[in-house]
């Protein structure tokens, strides 16, 4: 597959792991095109959300690049990743459960000018009027699919240039699933990157423009999400596993 | 009855709820029980005594503030104390702490802070000596305040600047970014990272605010009743049982847990006698951990 322009986002052979000698990420590449949604799949046990995290500055890295638009921040901190315009939700324990979901926002705003701050909750409340209406409440005590919207927003507040996701639809209920994905939609045609990492294979797809499929630490396979389901490579990929997807 | 015991009590427990702040913070956030902190309480004391006395080489004597036993070299004195309390703990932490809890084992921070509180009093005793010294040895009068209850203008004094301390602990933590990432930080130090806060800022900022409000608290019993060498490890376990009694992590909790310290303390010596003084934080400890682990204001969701 040809590439356009340089991609927003350029990772190239990325090994990580949390342990030195024991890689779970063993060489792994992809790329995301400005206002692209990049969908990585793959069966139980693949590395996919080490991955993502390597990338988000989680997981050391020992060896290959991540470049955003052009910059190399491989080795950078995480702390410096989000100012640099790379943004990630991860898939538990996303929210701070003791502080309100106001408080959420503010700690996440403090990469921004001050002056800015206030400006951007607004938005965030503008954008998720659910949250608005519960702003002084303990974050804790949101529903898991309102926690997951927190989670988002708290990520877009910096308004990044990507927007990494580990699995968002994790533990939620079709319906919120639906709502998830719908929102990530509209927040692409705001003109975000997002590179999304899902079990739920088929609602992340239809939602998705490129796919890719991890297996072993490695990407396998790659292709236009709309017809990369009904590959028969990825349904090998995934040994049988794609019914229970 | 004498009610005596409850102003002697609520002044020993808020020194030792303003000691509390640190270790509470040090645990919610750097994740272990630091027990050189008493002695950054002694570092701090003898620290400020140095400063008051290279102030009075520089300036001479001066009088002291009104019907106070000191005068503004020992407030001047305090503040710098506590920056080089601060300097104190950042440095050990640079030189111990930071490299043992990046192997990620809180037990082996917590020997070391063992190790660390016994090297640090011996210095203390090496350069001071291990007898008692005062920042003054003037008699101040107890003034009536009725109830039968008297207390001295230095005792007044204190417990207000540690009200002022401690609210202002209280809205910095609620109210300030640095609060606010502290906060998040303890709650869950990998998101911190995520959502762009920079968290070797938040570990430096903890062993700031700590350090230096346990020179605070230090120099308050120094004024109020003497400098010792072994100060801070006798109010080690009282200061210990406010951080749990309060709730690990919470800085009012700290506050109240040490208050409750201080009146069971003092009321014990007053009813029971004084050689049951030091149990009664124990007894105390053990209650709350068997009753409510999490302490008054603490959460057991993490």
């Amino acid at each position: 597959m040809s590439i356009p322009t340089s991609p927003i986002l350029d990772v190239r052979g990325l090994i990580a792991g949390y342990e030195p000698g024991l890689s779970i990420v063993k060489g792994a590449s992809i790329h995301a095109d400005e206002k692209e949604i990049v969908v990585i799949l793959g069966p139980n046990g693949a590395g996919k959300s080490s991955f993502i995290k390597a990338i988000a500055g989680l997981v050391p890295v020992t060896g290959g690049q991540v470049l955003l638009d052009g910059q190399d921040i491989t080795y950078g901190a995480a702390h410096l990743r989000v100012r640099q315009g790379l943004a990630f939700v991860p898939q538990t324990e996303n929210i701070f459960p003791l502080m309100t979901v106001e408080e959420n926002l503010r700690v996440a705003g403090g990469v921004l000018p001050k002056s800015e701050v206030q400006g951007r909750i607004d938005e965030t409340f503008t954008m998720f009027p659910d949250l608005a209406r519960q702003r002084k409440l303990a974050a804790g005590a949101l529903s898991g699919g309102q926690r997951q919207m927190l989670a988002v927003g708290r990520a877009l507040i910096v308004h990044p240039r990507v927007l990494m996701l580990d699995e968002p639809s994790a533990g939620l209920s079709p319906k919120f699933v639906e709502m998830v994905f719908a929102r990530l939609s509209e927040i692409r045609r705001a003109g975000l990157t997002i590179v999304l990492v899902e079990q739920n294979a088929r609602a992340a797809l239809a939602i998705g423009d490129r796919a890719y499929v991890l297996v072993e630490g490695r990407e396998a396979h790659e292709g236009a999400a709309a017809t990369l389901w009904d590959d028969p490579v990825v349904a090998e990929l995934y040994l049988g596993q794609r019914r229970h997807a | 009855m004498n009610l005596q015991f409850i102003a002697d009590g609520l002044i020993s427990g808020s020194l030792i709820g303003l000691g509390a702040i640190g270790i509470t913070l040090t645990y919610s956030i750097l994740r272990f029980s630091n027990f050189a902190h008493g002695d950054f309480m002694a570092w701090g004391a003898y620290g400020t005594l140095s400063v008051v006395a290279a102030i009075g080489a520089l300036v001479g004597t001066t009088a002291p503030i009104g019907a106070l036993s000191f005068g503004w070299p020992l407030i001047l004195a305090a503040i710098i104390g506590m920056m080089l309390t601060a300097c104190l703990a950042l440095l050990l932490d640079w030189l111990l702490f930071a490299r043992l809890r990046d192997r990620g084992q809180s037990i082996i921070v917590v020997m070391a802070s063992f190790g660390a509180s016994m090297a640090l009093r011996s210095l203390l005793e090496f350069i001071f000596t291990s007898s008692p010294t005062y920042f003054s040895r003037g008699i101040q009068m107890a003034i009536p305040i009725g109830l039968g209850i008297r207390v001295t203008p230095d005792q007044m004094v204190m417990l207000a600047t540690t009200i002022i301390l401690v609210t202002g602990m209280h809205l910095f933590m609620q109210r300030s970014q640095t609060g606010r990432e502290m906060r998040a930080y303890s709650q869950n130090p990998a998101l911190a990272r995520v959502v762009g806060i920079d968290t070797a800022r938040v570990v430096r900022a903890t062993w700031i605010i700590g350090a230096a409000l346990a020179c605070a608290a230090g120099v308050m019993v120094g004024i109020l009743v003497q400098i010792r060498p072994l100060m801070g490890l006798d109010l080690l376990l009282p200061m210990f049982a406010a951080a749990i009694l309060g709730g690990i992590g919470s800085v009012p909790g700290a506050v109240l847990g040490g208050l409750i310290i201080g009146l069971s303390e003092a009321a014990a010596v007053q009813l029971i006698g004084a050689e049951w003084r030091a149990a009664i934080a124990f007894a105390i400890l053990m209650a709350v951990l068997l009753v409510r682990p999490m302490g008054l204001f603490g959460r057991a969701e993490r």
